[in-house]
């Protein structure tokens, strides 16, 4: 490890320091270790240590079995875990060729897009935590309580859920479920103003983030960042909207990009404001789905002793976090044979490295609130 | 392009390197040989009608069936919208592919989980080291043989509880 | 020579222990050991529904200055030698609440290979909370058996278990 000593204007030696920021800290993101080497305030790298909630979710998967692996699906993204639900009934549906009914794809979409929500409820009031501003968390954290109630009403966990089956759902809506959903919707658009009113124009606010980290589209692409974060730095991907995978299809819903309004396109700011954006976005597309969803049934027949015939597939998911991609091997038995995620904040983590030198300390901590990191969808 | 498309324009360009467009039941893929395999990923995000930018899934499976290990790559392109499945078989016993943290910066940290978690160096890869286990972890646990080690720094890691399942073991 | 544990057992000691025991769960400082899931539900528990502060409970960041770890989701082996180091640093007299399945016995890891099957492999811990995760009413039932606990201590009066000072 090498020392420098540098001499400054009137003959201060200064030298670099190598600290230590985790695993334990005070933020919501998880268990995440850097080891940063900074001279003084200013950052020269920030090396980040992961692995420290690396529950080998991939090898129970072969022990425990098609449909004894969704309730381990939830704890991939345990802030958003319905979209993980998701990817993960979608795998074993095309590899076992089961199509799902259209009343169920749209229980699943109302649930995805609700746990959607809670994720970004989470993260604006972690971003707003992490620079100093701690009421707006709990403005955030009392919204989220009503969409757990939803939710509990619906399958009967307010975090990890473990709702969807493969085939589709497991429990149909219940009775005056579409109108509660409705009554939220319209009593939750004015609270995300009034946080946005709290938080996001203030001059504190964008001093900090503005023009922090900006991260330009060709390093976005080349560090397979995906979701919020990518299109942030101008790149209109929504996989949503490309290949609309379940009935997406049938919603009206825009894609915001970053601007740049406070700094550069691809900036702190705009990372968090695009979870601003994508909550309208999200009450836009439950609006709509409680409005047009079809009778019928919520699930279809699958056998208790599922055995998908042997092969192999990619499939992707827009998560909260962004575009999941899962690849799933099957032999032909109850156990998969290989189950392997990649997730948006393994991508988010990678660049911190690069992004960090130059910053300060407390820069670090707006670029990991800004990204989204949680440590479940980097360990597995 | 559809995969078909992309297949010939490599073979033209590389001949024997790159195999023909194999069907699973839902997939297509290609396979490579795993010491061409950075010059011909370097070729798909480089070309303007491939023009691959991005690394989306890099995984990899132990076949102890068949004597190997595959890495599967998924790439998709922003611009043209079309994806494709690159697989690359290595041998099990010393598994050798080359990196491609050159061409693009994602393949960094999914090689050291692969590396980690399956044991298969990436010739060139600049800092290949364990990612998700402790630095002093013995084995590379997603092998189909692996077998647990009893304790680790003297924390025991057998499960007294009663949930313990026991399944068959298969091969 | 010490007073603690050396009078015997009177009315008014017994009220001057009583006395400190409630001046020490009212104002139980928890250090924010979230590692997963449960952590969710433990800012839950925290926020303006099932509010934890009106118990005199603050989350604090260093263990310097807390009195109670809430271990709050799975143990991996990596996390577990952090975790020795963590408990060591928090001052006595301190308590330990293991928060949900995962930090009691593993919960639905224990099929892991990394994982820590219960961090009462490691730590000694005064209040186990089942669930997975543990509803924010079921956590806060926890906290107050453990002051229950803590108000059955006894630092005064001459007791065949001392006080952990």
């Amino acid at each position: 490890m090498s020392v420098e000593i540098e001499f400054e204007q009137g003959g201060l030696a200064t030298e670099e320091m190598t600290l230590n920021m985790g695993p334990q800290h005070p933020s919501t993101h998880g268990v995440l270790r850097f080891i940063v080497k900074a001279d003084g305030e200013v950052m020269r790298k920030a090396t980040p240590d992961v692995g420290y909630l690396h529950r080998s979710i991939e090898k129970i998967a072969e022990k425990v079995g098609w449909h004894g692996f969704m309730p381990y699906t939830d704890r991939v993204d345990y802030v958003a875990a319905m979209a993980c639900n998701q990817g993960w009934a979608m795998c074993a549906e095309t590899l076992g060729g089961i199509e799902v009914p259209r009343r169920g794809e749209y229980c699943r979409i109302i649930a995805a897009e609700l746990s959607r929500i809670c994720s970004h409820l989470l993260a604006i009031g972690a971003t707003g935590m992490d620079i100093g501003a701690v009421t707006p968390f709990t403005h955030a954290l009392r919204e989220r309580e009503m969409i757990n109630d939803l939710i509990e009403e619906l399958c009967g966990a307010r975090l990890t859920y473990n709702y969807m089956r493969i085939g589709g759902v497991a429990w149909d809506l219940p009775p005056g479920f579409r109108k509660k959903v409705a009554r939220y919707l319209d009593h939750l658009e004015p609270c995300i103003h009034e946080i946005n009113d709290l938080l996001s124009y203030g001059k504190i606010y964008t001093e900090r983030l503005g023009g922090v980290a900006v991260v330009s589209p060709a390093m976005a692409m080349s560090y397979g960042l995906v979701g919020p974060n990518l299109r942030a730095s101008g790149l209109k991907h929504d996989l949503r909207k490309d290949r609309p995978y379940s009935v997406y299809g049938d919603f009206e819903f825009d894609v915001p990009v970053g601007h740049g309004e406070m700094g550069g396109v691809g900036d702190c700011w705009d990372r968090y404001m695009m979870r601003i954006w994508e909550i309208f976005e999200s009450v836009k597309i439950l609006r709509q789905a409680v409005d047009k969803i079809p009778e019928g049934p919520v699930i279809a027949k699958v056998a208790r002793t599922f055995k998908p015939p042997a092969g192999d597939v990619h499939v992707r998911v827009e998560a909260a976090r962004g575009d999941m991609s899962w690849y799933c091997v099957s032999d032909g038995s109850e156990y998969p044979y290989r189950v392997h995620v990649r997730t948006g904040s393994f991508a988010a983590m990678s660049i911190i490295e690069e992004l960090s030198k130059g910053l300060m300390i407390a820069d670090l901590v707006a670029v990991i609130a800004t990204f989204d990191i949680v440590a479940p969808e980097v360990d597995r | 392009m559809d995969t078909q498309a992309i297949q010939r324009k490599l073979e033209a360009a590389f001949g024997g390197v790159v195999g023909p467009v194999a069907s699973g039941r839902v997939e297509s893929w290609i396979e490579v040989d795993p010491d061409r395999i950075d010059e011909v990923a370097a070729m798909l995000a480089g070309d303007a009608d491939t023009r691959f930018e991005c690394l989306s899934n890099l995984s990899g499976v132990d076949y102890p069936a068949h004597g190997h290990i595959q890495v599967v790559y998924n790439l998709i392109s922003y611009t043209h919208g079309h994806e494709l499945t690159l697989k690359v078989n290595a041998d099990r016993d010393s598994p050798e592919v080359k990196t491609l943290s050159g061409v693009w910066a994602a393949a960094n940290w999914l090689e050291r989980e692969v590396f980690d978690l399956l044991g298969v160096n990436f010739v060139g890869h600049p800092d290949l080291r364990r990612i998700l286990l402790p630095d002093d972890w013995v084995g590379n646990p997603l092998r189909k043989d692996y077998v647990e080690a009893p304790d680790y720094h003297g924390i025991s890691t057998i499960r007294e509880s009663m949930l313990r399942i026991d399944l068959p073991v298969k091969d | 020579m010490s007073l603690i544990n050396s009078v015997p057992e009177m009315v008014l000691t017994t009220k001057v222990d009583a006395f400190l025991n409630w001046t020490r769960k009212s104002s139980l400082w928890y250090m924010l050991f979230g590692l997963a899931c449960c952590a969710i539900e433990m800012m839950q528990t925290g926020g303006p529904r099932a509010d934890l502060d009106r118990f005199g409970m603050a989350p604090r960041a260093t263990p310097r200055v807390s009195d109670l770890m809430i271990v709050a989701g799975t143990l991996t082996l990596k996390m577990a030698l952090r975790t020795k180091v963590l408990y060591e640093q928090m001052p006595d007299p301190k308590y330990v609440l293991s928060m949900g399945s995962c930090a009691s016995c593993g919960g639905l890891f224990q099929l892991a290979y990394s994982v820590c099957d219960g961090v009462d492999k490691i730590i000694p811990v005064d209040v186990y909370v089942p669930g997975c995760p543990p509803r924010p009413e079921a956590l806060t039932e926890g906290l107050l058996l453990l002051q229950e606990k803590m108000m059955q201590e006894k630092w005064l009066v001459r007791s065949s278990t001392p006080a952990t000072a």
